[in-house]
């Protein structure tokens, strides 16, 4: 073995021009996919991050309201939330897994901007939360791979009035200049003919308002932009709330951001439930590590079926299918320029080991007289296949770490698929052990299927016939 | 200095040799009979295209006969398959070749190496035999050199250090002085009879050099693919 290597390495040696073209083809297909590999990984990573920041891992709702709850939240309210949460947050298997379990109050409706001369409405998806729980799951950084979000202050659990909209409902509703926000231009007058004739709708929305802050005892008057919601109780009657827009939430997709509201879970929940129970559509889990989803989902689809409850268990994968795609397309492209690089790779190796053959045709007829069986022959060529590959693909690795170093500390940004925010662009090597292994590996396995027809040829050659080669 | 006559270490019965040469079929042996006696300096001589080499390499179980049978230190080649006869020829056979034939990538010292691997000798073992050798062809002190960094003369001392490192019971060699100049041909030649005689190791030469042929303690003289005499000693 060591006599095989070592016939393998001085061959590679003296053949250096040749060696080094084919060393170079193995090493850019290797710096190709660890590059590549290395985006990818920390795409998914600041994906990952910035889904189980909003979403967290793991949520908990009414049976049926993942398919068919978006048409009517507050009918798949749970009922006594706080006990299940309690119940869940106290299950010894559960409980050190957990870093944030919170409810949310999901919820549809109409929102308008009636104040002034202002009279713009639109529909609305908006989610009530536990503001200081928000900031503790947009605290979740397990790889380091997302935004680091400071306390946000534009909302607070003792003020039930605040929430922030997105950037699309800011400028649909004629909020960007109270918000004083950057690139949102007022919206173009419309000639006088265009403007539809009779009673605005705002007018009865407006009313209700009115007669609910009336009967809450709540001034009108705000010293923040304030919206109205409007939206049906899970009675089924209209029922309406301010909320004063302390700032605004951008959204990655421009329908989500058209229609986002986010408000404290209590307002929601008045606006949804009126006088009646209270309830949460969704009870959210945040876990310390994402590894520990199949467990904990175990554990909990356990605990409801033992109590009884006709709840079910989403993960964020499920809940945000997008997830699934970007790493469904972003595995395709991974395997697309795999493939090509191993083909190059493939062609590369195959070229250089036939000359080598071509050139050595003497020296086979040699070895075989002198008692080298042909499988020693064929080991010797295709071990000097796979050494090229593994001296290509270690230069491929060392070389994809420094250009790696360089990018990470050339201070580039990148908005990444669903993101609102720019985030700086990584490209991690140093956790991605299995992607160096896997490309390290497949490309010396290249390298040896493109040693093993010149290799088997060598090794068939009449040794008569190699003895006469010149 | 001969040897007596011992018995035959190769034996060959009407070998017919044919090469398709496109869709003409040559014949390079025509119905060879001859038995070889061992321990002994060996010629086969005759003009170029004679057969001398197709001979050797069938004596050196590295081609089949066409028709006819070949015995090798008694075993009958034949009855080989290709990894036996690779065993075979590691322990029984060494080879010195006219381009000398060395693999450039190894030092002398790893070139006589060699074949002592390939019958899985203990590596102290290897490594006296290897020194051993190494001086007994005067080159102890050029072990550490590549082939090309060799003269031609040198490069055939360690084709028959190689040769004769595992103790063969027949080397063959196939116009061992062509490429060397008459002095040095001379003296490898000379010391090719000195080990022959040390080591009581048969010696098959084809050639055609006058001054080898002087060497000969038999001398099979082939033409045309057939044995057209067979002398005791050199031909006159």
């Amino acid at each position: 073995m060591m006599l095989l290597l070592k016939i393998a390495l001085r061959n590679i040696l003296r053949n250096r021009r040749r060696s080094l073209m084919t060393g170079s083809a193995v090493a850019v297909g290797a710096l190709a996919v660890l590059l590549f590999g290395a985006f990818q990984s920390f795409l998914f990573l600041g994906l990952e991050t910035n889904l189980v920041q909003r979403t967290g891992h793991l949520s908990v709702f009414r049976s049926g309201y993942f398919l068919y709850g978006a048409g009517n939240p507050s009918a798949y309210g749970i009922p006594d939330y706080k006990a299940v949460m309690d119940r869940i947050a106290k299950d010894p298997e559960i409980a050190p897994l957990i870093a944030v379990i919170t409810p949310t109050q999901s919820l549809v409706g109409i929102a308008g901007n009636f104040e002034g001369e202002n009279d713009a409405s639109k529909t609305f998806l908006g989610v009530g939360v536990i503001p200081s729980d928000r900031d503790r799951m947009r605290q979740w950084n397990a790889y380091g791979a997302g935004r680091v979000w400071g306390r946000d202050t534009r909302l607070s659990d003792d003020d039930e009035q605040r929430g922030l909209v997105g950037g699309g409902v800011a400028r649909i509703l004629n909020l960007c200049g109270a918000l004083k926000l950057d690139n949102c231009p007022p919206a173009p007058a419309l000639p006088s003919d265009d403007v539809a004739t009779g009673a605005p709708a705002s007018a009865d929305i407006t009313d209700l308002v009115n007669r609910e802050a009336a009967s809450q005892g709540k001034p009108v008057a705000q010293a923040m932009p304030r919206i109205d919601l409007l939206s049906a109780t899970a009675g089924g009657a209209p029922n309406v709330v301010s909320l004063e827009v302390s700032g605004v939430d951008p959204q990655g997709v421009k329908e989500l951001d058209d229609s986002y509201v986010v408000m404290h879970l209590a307002l929601a929940q008045q606006l949804v439930y009126g006088r009646g129970e209270h309830r949460a559509t969704g009870i959210v889990l945040q876990l310390k590590s994402t590894s520990d989803v199949p467990v904990v989902r175990a554990r909990l689809e356990r605990l409801i079926k033992d109590a009884g409850l006709n709840l079910e268990v989403r993960d964020f994968r499920e809940i945000t299918p997008f997830y699934g795609q970007v790493v469904a397309l972003f595995g395709s492209i991974f395997l697309f320029i795999s493939v090509i690089m191993g083909v190059i790779v493939l062609f590369a190796v195959v070229n250089t080991m036939t000359m080598n053959v071509m050139e050595r045709t003497n020296e086979i007829g040699t070895t075989r007289a002198i008692g080298v069986r042909r499988g020693g022959i064929r080991w010797q060529f295709i071990a000097e296949g796979a050494l090229l590959g593994a001296i290509g693909a270690t230069a491929g690795l060392v070389l994809a770490i420094i250009a790696a170093w360089f990018v990470n500390r050339a201070g580039i940004t990148w908005l990444p698929p669903g993101n609102a925010n720019p985030i700086p662009l990584r490209l991690e090597m140093s956790g991605t052990g299995r992607l160096i292994a896997g490309t390290w590996l497949g490309l010396v396995l290249v390298a040896i299927v493109a040693a093993l027809v010149p290799a088997n040829r060598a090794a068939k050659l009449p040794v008569v016939d190699a003895l006469r080669h010149v | 200095m001969a040897t007596a006559k011992e018995a035959p270490i190769v034996r060959l019965d009407h070998v017919v040799k044919t090469y398709r040469a496109g869709s003409i079929e040559v014949e390079a042996l025509r119905g060879i009979s001859l038995d070889i006696p061992a321990n002994r300096f060996t010629m086969v001589v005759g003009p170029s295209g004679s057969g001398k080499t197709t001979l050797l390499n069938l004596i050196g179980c590295i081609d089949a006969p066409t028709r006819g049978t070949v015995e090798v230190a008694g075993q009958p080649i034949a009855a080989l398959d290709d990894n036996r006869l690779s065993d075979f020829r590691a322990r029984n056979i060494g080879f010195i070749f006219q381009n000398f034939s060395l693999v450039p990538v190894l030092s002398a010292y790893e070139n006589v190496e060699y074949p002592l691997l390939l019958v899985g000798m203990a590596a102290a073992e290897r490594r006296r035999r290897t020194l051993a050798m190494l001086e007994a062809v005067g080159l102890a002190a050029q072990a550490r050199q590549r082939p090309n960094e060799l003269s031609g003369g040198q490069k055939q001392r360690v084709a028959i250090a190689r040769a004769l490192v595992k103790g063969p019971q027949m080397v063959l060699a196939d116009e061992p002085t062509a490429n060397l100049d008459t002095a040095t041909g001379a003296a490898i030649i000379e010391l090719m009879r000195k080990v022959q005689e040390d080591s009581h190791t048969t010696f098959i030469f084809s050639t055609h050099d006058p001054h080898v042929m002087s060497h000969a303690d038999e001398t099979f003289t082939i033409r045309d693919g057939a044995v057209v005499a067979h002398t005791e000693g050199a031909v006159a």
